[in-house]
């Protein structure tokens, strides 16, 4: 077992080699990588998660189907699949802000969030996010949560995917879906960050 | 096991290391180490409990400082030599012909049931529920406490839940149970649970900020009824 990390060119090398060798042997192509490679750069990113969470927003009945049943009324809109096969969708109130991590691995609702930021892959925000969220939600994305709100912590431990519905900011009244899916960054979504009005 | 992968309460690491933006992928190879997971896995390679099973086999030091798709490098590696489909002199001997040649290009070769998997699964995914004849044990609104011995093998039972009290929150259905599959075992469903726990249970009252709780899954054989004494405990 290695215990040294390798250099770049040798990670890409090795990986180069993996590559070859399974082509070879039936089990990848590079037309596939490059297919797979493009879904998650240009098709399935927060983008899409935004637009559920303006749909929700809007309308009061596919909000209520949303909290009921994330994965159904995300298929309703024709979203869901690999790593969102059981959706949770967990929305912020006045008393309750949520925050989604997976503290044993990486999981993530890719459907609606598309892959992950590298920070929410690391050691850092795993080991910490569930000891002492209020200082990372502080301390590391300038996001205070008033002490009179409970800060909620999402550990996705099982194949279930949990995200955050944010709220709705003030000001944004007259907006359709469309505009005020602009204002839903990811970071809203995972809980590290708040949705501002334009 | 009591790997560095169950990070949960670790202290010491230091900032998040936030940026503005970033790429999907952040170097060339990330793309394919990406992809091998899912071509692996319809390989028959590993289920994703075995997948991550691999990872948490990874040295602790190379786990803790290595890119994250390094680490899906090294399961996609421990099960393909495991079961024989690789091998460790043609990896290093092909590794070193990249090395020498870092543009020499990819072996041709077509397969358009691989590229309609690709969509396929991306829109269908792999779900984990599984039909049970057990009745679920527990209901929402009951009180439990999470087993807290340290077993060997691969487990979601985190150290920082174990021997915890907790409140079950919401009931999820039978699910693949991953201290089975991810250990060579059966699919062997169990029921699974949110529960949720106090910061004050989880840390201690000294070291719990205020107003919080984690909400953390569990499959029904990680949690017992919660006695009297363990809540008072």
């Amino acid at each position: 077992m290695s215990t040294s990390t390798r250099a770049p060119e040798q990670i890409a090398a090795r990986v180069k080699a993996l590559e070859a060798i399974m082509i070879e042997k039936g089990i990848m192509t590079t037309a596939a990588v490059d297919r797979l490679v493009e879904i998650y750069e240009n098709e399935v990113g927060p983008q899409l998660g935004a637009s559920v969470v303006a749909k929700a927003w809007s309308d009061p009945e596919f909000k209520a189907r949303l909290i009921q049943n994330a994965t159904t009324a995300c298929a309703e809109l024709g979203i869901g699949g690999l790593q969102g096969e059981d959706m949770v969708v967990v929305e912020n109130t006045n008393a309750v802000h949520n925050v989604i991590t997976c503290t044993l691995c990486s999981c993530y609702p890719w459907p609606v969030l598309g892959l992950p930021p590298n920070w929410y892959k690391g050691p850092e925000y795993r080991s910490r996010i569930v000891r002492e969220p209020r200082k990372v939600l502080r301390e590391d994305f300038g996001f205070e949560v008033p002490d009179s709100v409970e800060v909620r912590v999402w550990d996705s431990s099982s194949e279930m995917r949990y995200w955050v519905l944010p709220h709705r900011p003030a000001g944004t009244e007259g907006l359709d879906e469309k505009a005020l899916a602009a204002l839903v960054t990811r970071d809203a979504m995972i809980g590290t960050g708040p949705v501002h009005a334009a | 096991m009591n790997g560095v992968h169950d990070l949960g309460g670790t202290d010491g690491l230091g900032p998040v290391p936030v940026v503005d933006s970033e790429p999907v992928y952040s170097a060339e190879w990330e793309k394919a180490a990406f992809a091998m997971f899912s071509m692996t896995f319809r390989a028959g390679f590993f289920g994703i409990d075995a997948f991550r099973y691999g990872i948490e086999q990874m040295h602790p030091a190379a786990y803790l400082s290595s890119p994250y798709y390094e680490h899906w490098v090294h399961a996609v590696e421990h099960y393909g030599l495991s079961k024989g489909v690789l091998d460790e002199a043609e990896i290093n001997k092909r590794t070193q012909f990249y090395l020498d040649n870092p543009d020499a290009p990819m072996p041709a070769r077509e397969d358009p049931d691989l590229l309609a998997f690709v969509d396929g699964v991306v829109k269908a995914g792999a779900p984990a529920g599984r039909p049970s004849d057990k009745l679920p044990q527990f209901a929402v609104g009951d009180l439990v406490t999470v087993l807290d011995s340290s077993p060997f093998g691969h487990t979601r039972r985190a150290r920082y839940v174990r021997g915890k009290p907790g409140v079950v929150e919401l009931a999820h259905g039978a699910m693949i149970y991953p201290d089975s599959a991810g250990n060579g075992g059966a699919e062997a469903p169990e029921h699974v649970y949110t529960v949720k726990f106090t910061n004050e249970e989880l840390w201690g009252a000294e070291a719990a900020e205020p107003n919080g709780v984690v909400c953390f899954d569990v499959w029904e054989p990680y949690i017992i009824p919660a006695t009297t004494s363990q809540k008072a405990a």
